[in-house]
């Protein structure tokens, strides 16, 4: 097996305010470990407050203030150089973003200079980690728009004459522009609408396929980590729960919540009752103790109330954080 | 609010240092209610006495005790200027409140009206006011004139906050809850705008002080009610600075300057506490 | 022919956009009809898509925006035509919205019980403080809660499946004929949702509350709707009952709709469904 391109151990980051005096600590990220392969989309999953946002900007470092990281690294290993990136100088940090690890986000207009056209921002972000002649360099953006199927025209178009899509599409060449290792995209579909998602995912599925990138995908839809994921990591406040191949998180979950997840959804062309989830997810300010799903727990024992239960490995490489996991997926993943 | 004003008084050092001078000055203000002397007493002490410890800031050249006469005149200045502040505030409150929400054709008249009285000069129709009524000037008249004037930017800062809660969910639940447009105006929406009126009430102090302690140094208002513009406007009669009266000059200016700074300091705290990105920023100890 | 409960009646609603000199004109909602009888509660699905037009419709049978042209009847009456406070208390009573996001149906700065007692005080005409009480514990106890866990709470204190459920429980509170529910769920955590969408067919066939849904999300327009209308553009291009207009689609645009839904599981081939998509020309959905 390679050396993953992302390696995250026992990450620990907590929210600390103090408002006049009060102090309060909200647990948004709590010993979470992952690696993810070179040329993998590991998909992240999780609901509102699960943490899935705070473990994206502690990855990406893009950690303001209230946010701090108690313990564990985040190691990017870009084909042999290896990178702490806690411990990265500012510079250091910019030389390695974009050129090897870029982003993709929930709202282009955050990347995409409202005032300037769409090549200048091209020229802002990429030009110096491409390190060719100005007009060199818009032949390479040409080229790889082109290779994404997008016009070579949307360059003179300013954002706002772009459809919400196509800006989508455009954020999509910004970062793979400089055939980075790894991306982070942040529910990059999240709003756009479903005729326009399926393509823009479409796009991400093969723009990663032909470059041989790993993407950190993140969203709480579990019908886009269906279609497009390799591997499937389930957050559930603050930690990952369940980990494997996506085939096998869908067709044996075995953590009761992604059970659930995965067993609630709304089909369409099936209308047989769906129960939903009793309870809320709780507040990371004062998370339950021992697992923090067992409130809400079908299977919860005296166990889950007292202890942490770890996150277990088995030999299919599937692992889950539960004292009392679905057992036929056992029987199935060896089979 | 009221909670909030004491956590600012316990952890925000700007908020802290200007409270306290203010209290100083409102403090010295209090002390006019145990004056000897009636505010408009003259010759009832010697002339002219540098400050010594019988005349703690000592006399005028018209014979008052300046430490009493400029508690007086403190009293008045803070008291101007409050009023000026709260009638102001009022109306700015429900003008910007009824056209952010109305919207439409109310909303325009109001605020066309509004930046009438943003661009007309201030200064001559101050004096102009002056000369119309010459005797009957008194400082409430100039009070209420002073907050017809000084409401327009306050209002416009108030009804752009509530424009945009006009539009946000719970002022539709609370329109199908079947409230009145009056108690949401005042129970949902002031909530809101009230840190900024608070910030802005400072601000506006300070304005109408300045305002009227220019107009009085040039006598452009009631010289017998003594306020500090009207202190200054006799020590310049009386060409207290040529004749080495400094203390004439020096008191009083040093009690308005407390004061600006004092009001000013709560300003700016008032405002990092609005601006909650201001406040993130700081590390947690 | 049975006593229409509302007649939306070749609904039109046109803005303009652009500076004084080149203005432009846009139809949000365009000629829209459809129904409701008054004896059969039904839940009624508006589908569509950002810049459909849906949300305007919802807002002009809730009597916020007035139509530019055709007629909105709630039991006869044209909606647009009521004034005064009284006559406005009186449609509101009938006709109740349920918004979005929980999160911000609510002022955060009050408490959340406080919209249950105004609406009881008002809307149900209760007076005395125990009647307000006993209406809003009602309401609450029809939605899954009670008003000892809501009574005294901030919004920030309750989750975003509860928050919905008390919006809802207000809403009830004058029982209403009518709910309109523009994207109830769309803001709610995948866990709250499938209970939200539950409780919506709950009302209907307890209480006899006829709801209008608003989605953009066929997998739960096809859950609970019996009938359905599908936007694009502010026109509807499609209407029937909900399962056969969602199991055979005639318009091309319902077909690319539904062919555009990603079914939440793993396909054979990874990737596989995201294949041979056809590059959308700018101006975003097009015709299939």
């Amino acid at each position: 097996m390679t050396s993953p391109v992302l390696a995250v151990s026992d990450l620990r980051a907590y929210y600390r305010t103090s408002a006049f005096g009060v102090q309060r600590e909200v647990r948004a990220v709590d010993d979470v470990s992952l690696a993810i392969q070179p040329g993998e989309i590991y998909g992240l999953a999780g609901e509102s407050s699960s943490g899935k946002t705070t473990l994206i900007k502690t990855i990406a470092n893009a950690i303001q203030p209230p946010l701090q990281v108690l313990a564990g690294s985040v190691l990017f290993d870009f084909a042999g150089q290896r990178f702490d990136i806690h411990a990265l100088r500012p510079r250091e940090l910019a030389a390695i973003r974009w050129k090897h690890l870029s982003y993709i986000m929930q709202g282009s207009m955050n990347v995409l200079n409202p005032v300037r056209r769409v090549r200048q921002t091209f020229v802002d972000f990429a030009f110096r980690h491409i390190g060719r002649p100005l007009p060199e360099f818009l032949d390479v953006v040409r080229q790889h728009l082109q290779r994404l199927h997008l016009e070579p025209q949307v360059l003179e178009a300013y954002p706002h004459q772009l459809s919400g899509g196509m800006r989508q599409r455009v954020t999509i060449a910004l970062a793979t522009v400089c055939r980075p290792q790894f991306i982070i995209a942040d529910e990059p579909t999240t709003a756009l609408d479903v005729v326009v998602q399926k393509g823009v995912l479409g796009m991400i599925h093969e723009v990663q396929r032909a470059l041989g990138s790993s993407i950190l995908f993140v969203t709480h839809d579990m019908a886009v980590h269906a279609n497009l994921s390799d591997r499937l990591g389930i957050m559930y406040a603050g930690r990952i729960v369940e980990e494997g191949r996506t085939a096998d998180v869908f067709r044996a979950p075995r953590h009761p919540y992604t059970t659930h997840l995965i067993g609630s959804l709304p089909h369409l062309g099936d209308a047989a009752p769906k129960q939903g989830l009793p309870g809320a997810p709780p507040n990371l300010a004062d998370p339950p103790p021992g697992c923090r799903f067992h409130p809400r727990c079908p299977r919860a024992s005296d166990l889950c109330r007292r202890d942490v239960p770890a996150l277990e490995t088995d030999a299919s490489g599937h692992r889950v954080a539960c004292f009392h996991p679905a057992t036929e997926s056992v029987a199935e993943s060896i089979s | 609010m009221g909670r909030t004003l004491l956590d600012l008084l316990r952890f925000n050092r700007q908020f802290a240092s200007g409270a306290a001078l203010l209290l100083i000055v409102a403090a010295y203000a209090c002390l006019s209610f145990f004056s000897p002397y009636a505010p408009n007493d003259t010759y009832v002490a010697p002339p002219d006495v540098p400050p010594d410890w019988t005349y703690l800031m000592g006399t005028t050249s018209r014979g008052q005790d300046l430490f009493w006469l400029l508690s007086f005149a403190i009293r008045n200045t803070l008291a101007f200027g409050l009023a000026v502040a709260v009638l102001s505030r009022l109306l700015a409150l429900a003008i910007g409140l009824v056209a952010g929400y109305s919207g439409g054709l109310l909303d325009r008249a109001l605020m066309s009206l509004n930046d009438t009285f943003i661009v007309i000069p201030l200064f001559p129709i101050l004096v102009l006011f002056y000369f119309v009524m010459r005797d009957r000037m008194s400082w409430g008249l100039l009070a209420l004139m002073m907050a017809c004037l000084g409401w327009a930017y306050d209002a416009r800062l108030i009804r752009s906050v509530a424009m945009s809660l006009r539009h946000r969910e719970f002022t539709e639940t609370g329109i199908f809850s079947g409230m009145s447009m009056r108690q949401i105006l005042v129970e949902e929406h002031l909530p809101y705008v009230l840190p900024i009126v608070f910030s802005t009430t400072m601000n506006n102090i300070n304005w109408s002080i300045g305002l009227e302690v220019t107009l009085s140094v040039l006598g452009f208002t009631d010289i017998n009610t003594p306020t500090i513009g009207v202190l200054l406007y006799w020590a310049n009669q009386h060409t207290a600075l040529v004749s080495g009266i400094w203390w004439w000059i020096f008191f009083p200016v040093l009690l308005v300057v407390m004061t600006f700074i004092g009001l000013f300091l709560l300003a700016v705290s008032m405002n990092e506490y609005i601006d909650p990105r201001s406040r993130l920023g700081r590390r947690a100890p | 022919m049975s006593t229409a409960l509302l007649e939306v009646d070749g609904v039109s609603r046109i803005y303009s956009r652009g500076s004084l000199l080149s203005r432009r004109q846009f139809a949000a909602v365009d000629r829209v009809s459809f129904g409701l009888d008054a004896d059969r509660a039904e839940i009624f699905t508006v589908v569509g898509e950002s810049g459909s037009g849906k949300t305007t419709l919802a807002r002009m049978i809730l009597g916020m925006v007035a139509p530019t042209a055709g007629a909105i009847r709630f039991k006869g009456r044209d909606v647009s035509h009521i004034r005064g406070r009284r006559a406005r208390l009186d449609f509101m009573k009938e006709v109740q919205p349920v918004f979005q996001n929980p999160f911000e149906a609510f002022n955060p700065m009050k408490r959340v019980d406080r919209y249950l007692f105004a609406t009881a005080r008002r809307m149900a005409g209760l007076g005395e403080t125990a009647a307000i009480a006993d209406a809003a514990d009602v309401a609450l106890k029809s939605v899954g809660l009670s008003l000892a866990e809501v009574r005294g709470r901030f919004p920030h204190e309750l989750s975003g499946g509860q928050l919905q459920r008390v919006a809802i429980a207000r809403a009830l509170i004058s029982r209403p004929a009518l709910l309109v529910a523009d994207e109830p769920v769309s803001m709610i955590d995948a866990s709250l949702r499938a209970a939200i969408v539950n409780l919506l067919r709950d009302l209907r066939d307890r209480l006899g509350v006829s709801i209008i849904y608003i989605t953009h999300d066929l997998a739960t327009a096809y859950y609970i709707s019996d009938r359905l209308l599908i936007m694009r553009r502010g026109e509807a291009v499609e209407t029937g009952e909900a399962r056969a207009v969602l199991d055979r689609p005639q318009h091309p645009y319902s077909q690319l709709l539904k062919a555009s839904v990603l079914p939440p599981d793993v396909p054979s081939e990874p990737g596989g469904r995201l294949r041979a998509d056809p590059i959308i020309p700018q101006g975003a959905s097009s015709h299939a």
